[in-house]
C-alpha cells in the first residue's frame, strides 16, 4: 500500500456523513448519541485534529449513511458548534448547522439523586434550557435542573 | 389520556378558580354522595398522617370508597416490584389514584403508565400541589380575593417545596412578595428569575419583624431538619425565628396567619388565640379542596 492510499482510505468518502468541529473530548459521546456503536458501516474518527476555532476538535466520518434532522439535532447537546457536511460521489452537497432540540429523550442523566429516573429503568426526558453558550435540561419528572455535567 | 394533578402548574389559572369554588360548595354542605359505588386507590409508598387521612376522608364524604396503603413494607414493593408493574396493577381495580412517594418525579412517571386520574400528594420535596390549592383557598376565605395581596413567607425559602408552589400559584393573582429567611435558607435564584420574568415585586429581609405589619398574609413554614445533610448547619438555623403574640401589635386588621404544618417552634401557642391565627382551619380547608379536586378530575364538577 503506497502512502496516497492510506491518504485515501482516512480521508475521502464516496457516500455519507461528516460531522465536524466537535470537542475532542466529546467525540466518543458523540458516537453514543447517534447509535454508531453498532453500525456495520464503516467509521473514521479523528481526535485532536488542528482546527483554526477550537484549538484542537474531533471529526466523525460515516459511510453510507445518512441521519434524519431530529437525530442529528441532538448533538447540538454536546457539539452546538458542529457542522454537517453530506457526501455524494466524493463531493459536499450539503451543509448543515445543527439546531438545538426543545426537548431530549433517553440521552442525559438527570443530576438529582433523589430523581425516580435514577432508582427504577425509566427513559429521562427533558426541555432543554439555553441561556447564552450555556445549555441545561430540566426534568420532566422531578422539575430539578440538571447542568452540562449531566450531560457529557 | 385521563386528566391527572401533579404539578400544580399543570392548572391553568380557570381550573384553579373553578376547584377552590368547588371547595365553597363542599364547604357548605359535606356531606355529598356522588361517587357512590366508585374505588380510589390510596396508595402512600411514605408515611404521612395529615395528608393521607385528609384524602381518604374527603374520598368518603365524596360516597367512594377507598383501598391501598400507608407504608410500602407490607407490599410486593418490599418484592423489589418496580413502580410501573404497582401502578399498572392498582389501575386495573380503581377509578383514581392518590399516590405519595420518596423520589421525586415519581407521580408524573405514574400518571404516565395509569389508566386513571393520578393525584400528587407529594413527591419526595418536589410537589405537593393538594397544599398549594387548599392554602389559595384560604387566602380566598380570609381575604374575600387572590388580587392584588401581598404575602410574606417565613422560614425555609430554599428547600420548602410548599413556598415555591405557591409562588408559582399566586404569580397568577398580581402579588408583592416578602421572603423573610435567614441568609443559608433565601429563595432560590431561579423562583427570583421567575418573578423577574412576570414583573412581580419582590423584596428579601432576615428579620421577621420587619415585614410583619406590611402583609395580609403571613406564610409561616418549618425549618425541615430531614432537609439537611449537616446537623450543625441545622443547628444554627432552627430556631431563627418565633412568632409570639406580643409581636402582633401593628399587624393589618386582615392579617392571617398560614401554616402548612406541624410546626415545632416557630409559632408560639400565644398566637393560637389571636384573631390571625388560621392555620388550624387552614389544615380543615384541606378536606373541601381535596374533595373538589378528585370531583373536578373524575368529571363530576
Amino acid at each position: 500500500m503506497t502512502h496516497s492510499d492510506k491518504q485515501l482510505i482516512v480521508s475521502a468518502l464516496e457516500n455519507g456523513t461528516v460531522l465536524d468541529h466537535i470537542p475532542s473530548d466529546r467525540v466518543f459521546k458523540a458516537l453514543d448519541i447517534l447509535n454508531l456503536k453498532d453500525t456495520g458501516n464503516r467509521i473514521t474518527i479523528g481526535i485532536n485534529l488542528t482546527s483554526r476555532h477550537l484549538g484542537k476538535k474531533g471529526i466523525i466520518k460515516i459511510s453510507d449513511t445518512f441521519f434524519e434532522d431530529e437525530e442529528l439535532n441532538k448533538l447540538a447537546l454536546i457539539a452546538p458548534n458542529a457542522t454537517v457536511n453530506i457526501i455524494r460521489d466524493f463531493k459536499v452537497v450539503e451543509k448543515r448547522k445543527l439546531q438545538m432540540p426543545a426537548e431530549v429523550e433517553g440521552i442525559a442523566k438527570c443530576m438529582n439523586p433523589k430523581c425516580i429516573t435514577n432508582h427504577q429503568p425509566i427513559r429521562t426526558r427533558f426541555t432543554t434550557i439555553c441561556r447564552g453558550d450555556e445549555i441545561s435540561l430540566l426534568c420532566h419528572y422531578c422539575e430539578k435542573i440538571t447542568d452540562n455535567k449531566g450531560i457529557y | 389520556m385521563s386528566k391527572s394533578l401533579i404539578s400544580i402548574s399543570d392548572f391553568t389559572k380557570e381550573e384553579i378558580l373553578h376547584v377552590l369554588e368547588t371547595a365553597r360548595e363542599f364547604e357548605k354542605d359535606r356531606v355529598q354522595n356522588f361517587l357512590t359505588g366508585k374505588v380510589i386507590g390510596s396508595l402512600f409508598f411514605e408515611p404521612s398522617t395529615r395528608t393521607r387521612l385528609s384524602f381518604e376522608t374527603a374520598v368518603n364524604r365524596l360516597g367512594a370508597r377507598v383501598i391501598g396503603f400507608s407504608d410500602a413494607t407490607n407490599t410486593s414493593v418490599s418484592k423489589g416490584e418496580t413502580l410501573k408493574d404497582t401502578i399498572k396493577m392498582v389501575s386495573n381495580y380503581v377509578d383514581m389514584i392518590i399516590m405519595r412517594h420518596p423520589l421525586e418525579g415519581s407521580s408524573r412517571y405514574a400518571s404516565e403508565v395509569a389508566s386513571v386520574p393520578v393525584v400528587n400528594a407529594g413527591d419526595g420535596a418536589n410537589q405537593h400541589p393538594s397544599q398549594t390549592l387548599l392554602d389559595l383557598y384560604s387566602i380566598l376565605q380570609t381575604q374575600g380575593r387572590l388580587e392584588g395581596l401581598t404575602i410574606n413567607m417565613v422560614g425555609d425559602l430554599k428547600y420548602g417545596r410548599t413556598t415555591h408552589s405557591l409562588l408559582q400559584a399566586m404569580s397568577h393573582f398580581n402579588p408583592t412578595f416578602i421572603f423573610t429567611s435567614p441568609d443559608e435558607l433565601k429563595m432560590p435564584a431561579e423562583y427570583k428569575t421567575f418573578l423577574d420574568e412576570r414583573g412581580i415585586p419582590y423584596r428579601e429581609t432576615s428579620s421577621l419583624e420587619d415585614g410583619l405589619n406590611d402583609c395580609d398574609i403571613l406564610y409561616m413554614t418549618r425549618v425541615q431538619q430531614e432537609r439537611f445533610t449537616d446537623p450543625m448547619e441545622y443547628e444554627k438555623v432552627k430556631d431563627v425565628y418565633q412568632l409570639s403574640a406580643r409581636m402582633l401589635g401593628g399587624v393589618r386588621e386582615n392579617m392571617k396567619i398560614l401554616h402548612p404544618l406541624p410546626r415545632v417552634g416557630e409559632i408560639c401557642e400565644d398566637v393560637d388565640d389571636t384573631p390571625y391565627a388560621y392555620y388550624f382551619k387552614q389544615a380543615e380547608n384541606g378536606l373541601y379542596v381535596r374533595m373538589a379536586i378528585i370531583s373536578y378530575l373524575l368529571g363530576y364538577r
